[in-house]
């Protein structure tokens, strides 16, 4: 199972070093969601600030179901599918494989849009083991989520539309949880926070198993 | 399954010498399959041997393209009996899907990718190894400077050498061909038959279907006719070309 996990994070990796997809659409998408905050919020920074960790996780969950739709677009197009099916690769792996690929691509965006937020918005980072922490446990729980109901939705020809409606629902807690959890550590209060990471690490467990279990059915059926 | 039912295959290299004949590789009886609603097969029977080559042949629609996706295990088989290399479809479809490599419209390959890359990923995906992902870049023409090419800057032809370099490279013991000469160049259809017969003669078992008639006759042991989602098994002949305006007899082979 690991190594088609590996086999497939490479492959969907090197799809996106080749085409640059997600550097030159997904990122500057996200940027400009922070932008446009700042300028919407500018003139009261209070708010600005108050609201930056909300508005990170925001622009974060926009920008990956961008990387999300783009991990089974790949897929939809000329035979993928079918040859995925006949490939003999254990579905569990491709699932895993490309729940690795989605995070770490999220994982590059969450850093920029980190550099983004300290440039715009001013923010001075504090608690940085709470913050790693809710970034590595957020990340793993929006692509394993992501990954599931992405090949829900892969084989349908409304999946650009449907994604978004079936996910942004479903990664609500993940929203709340990270957001909370940022927010007790930019405000130097990390006990506060380390409670949200468990329901973030529960939320990332859950879909890792119910991915690692049905991604194999749900690729049949899409 | 029941080999004493089954007609020894035309063709067949099994069966010789006293040794008691081996279980066909494909064995068709009955063969329900429905896409949505629609039987796109209705009771089709099939018996293909070891080392045989079958040409499906039929009208637009008939069902060629199902019956090849079903051998591949990527159809369901409803009411009947299904078996592909020993591989029970009606229950285990999944078990002969890496036993079997399909050939179909679609090329199977990532744009952004280069040939190598496909080929490679493929192939590992199979277990097979890099010489052999290598060796069928070199076999199907696509290795040299075609090899780092992305395979979205390729002509139609070169992606379906590419896509025949991934089949070739997991070395399956059923090969399904959906119009394999399809966009190939007079060399690259040289190329597909000398690989179905040094495939059958290193015995592996080939079902294709085929536009190219003349080529496909004179490679298959076996001419099926599929017809409304069933079958009838005939010898390879000449072509019969039809009377204009006699639809039913078209020789279309699609």
């Amino acid at each position: 199972m690991w190594r088609d996990a590996l086999l497939v994070a490479g492959k969907d990796l090197r799809l996106e070093w080749r085409s640059r997809v997600a550097l030159n659409q997904v990122v500057p998408f996200a940027m400009l969601v922070l932008i446009v905050f700042a300028f919407a919020l500018d003139p009261d920074r209070g708010v600005l600030e108050r609201a930056t960790p909300g508005l990170y996780w925001v622009a974060v969950l926009f920008s990956g179901l961008l990387a999300l739709q783009r991990s089974f677009t790949i897929e939809a197009v000329d035979g993928n599918r079918d040859s995925l099916r006949l490939s003999g690769l254990d579905p569990a792996g491709i699932f895993l494989g490309k729940a690795m690929a989605v995070g770490v691509q999220l994982l590059v965006l969450e850093v920029l849009l980190g550099i983004g937020v300290a440039l715009l918005y001013t923010t001075q980072f504090r608690g940085w083991a709470l913050l790693v922490a809710t970034v590595v446990v957020a990340t793993a729980g929006i692509a394993a989520a992501g990954t599931l109901y992405g090949v829900l939705a892969a084989g349908l020809r409304v999946r650009e539309t449907l994604l978004p409606l079936l996910l942004l629902p479903v990664l609500a807690p993940v929203l709340i949880g990270s957001t909370r959890a940022f927010e007790a550590a930019l405000a130097d209060a990390p006990a506060d926070g380390w409670p949200w990471i468990g329901l973030l690490a529960v939320f990332a467990v859950l879909y890792t198993v119910a991915g690692v279990l049905g991604f194999g059915p749900l690729l049949e059926e899409s | 399954m029941e080999p004493s039912h089954h007609p020894e295959p035309a063709g067949s290299s099994s069966g010789t010498g006293g040794r008691p004949p081996e279980p066909p590789v494909v064995h068709l009886r009955r063969a329900v399959a429905l896409l949505g609603d629609f039987p796109a097969l209705a009771g089709a029977d099939l018996d293909v041997g070891r080392g045989e080559i079958v040409l499906l042949r039929g009208a637009n629609g008939a069902g060629k393209t199902t019956v090849l996706r079903t051998l591949a295990g990527l159809v369901r088989v409803s009411e009947g009996e299904a078996t592909v290399l020993g591989v029970d479809l009606v229950t285990d479809r999944n078990a002969v899907r890496h036993r079997v490599g399909l050939l179909g419209h679609g090329t199977g390959l990532y744009e952004e990718l280069t040939v190598a890359d496909n080929v490679r990923f493929w192939a590992r995906a199979c277990r097979a190894r890099p010489e052999d992902a290598d060796a069928a870049m070199a076999r199907l023409g696509v290795d040299g400077r075609l090899r780092n090419v992305a395979v979205g800057r390729l002509s139609t032809g070169q992606r379906r050498r590419t896509s025949l370099a991934c089949l070739v490279a997991r070395r399956p013991e059923l090969w399904l061909l959906d119009e394999p000469h399809a966009g190939l160049d007079q060399e690259g259809r040289d190329v597909v038959d000398s690989l179905v017969r040094d495939a059958t003669a290193a015995g592996a078992t080939v079902v294709m279907s085929s536009h190219e008639l003349d080529r496909a006759l004179s490679l298959a042991d076996v001419v099926v006719t599929v017809a409304g989602g069933t079958t009838r098994r005939e010898q390879p002949g000449p072509v019969v070309v039809p009377m204009i305006g006699d639809p039913q007899e078209a020789p279309d082979v699609a």
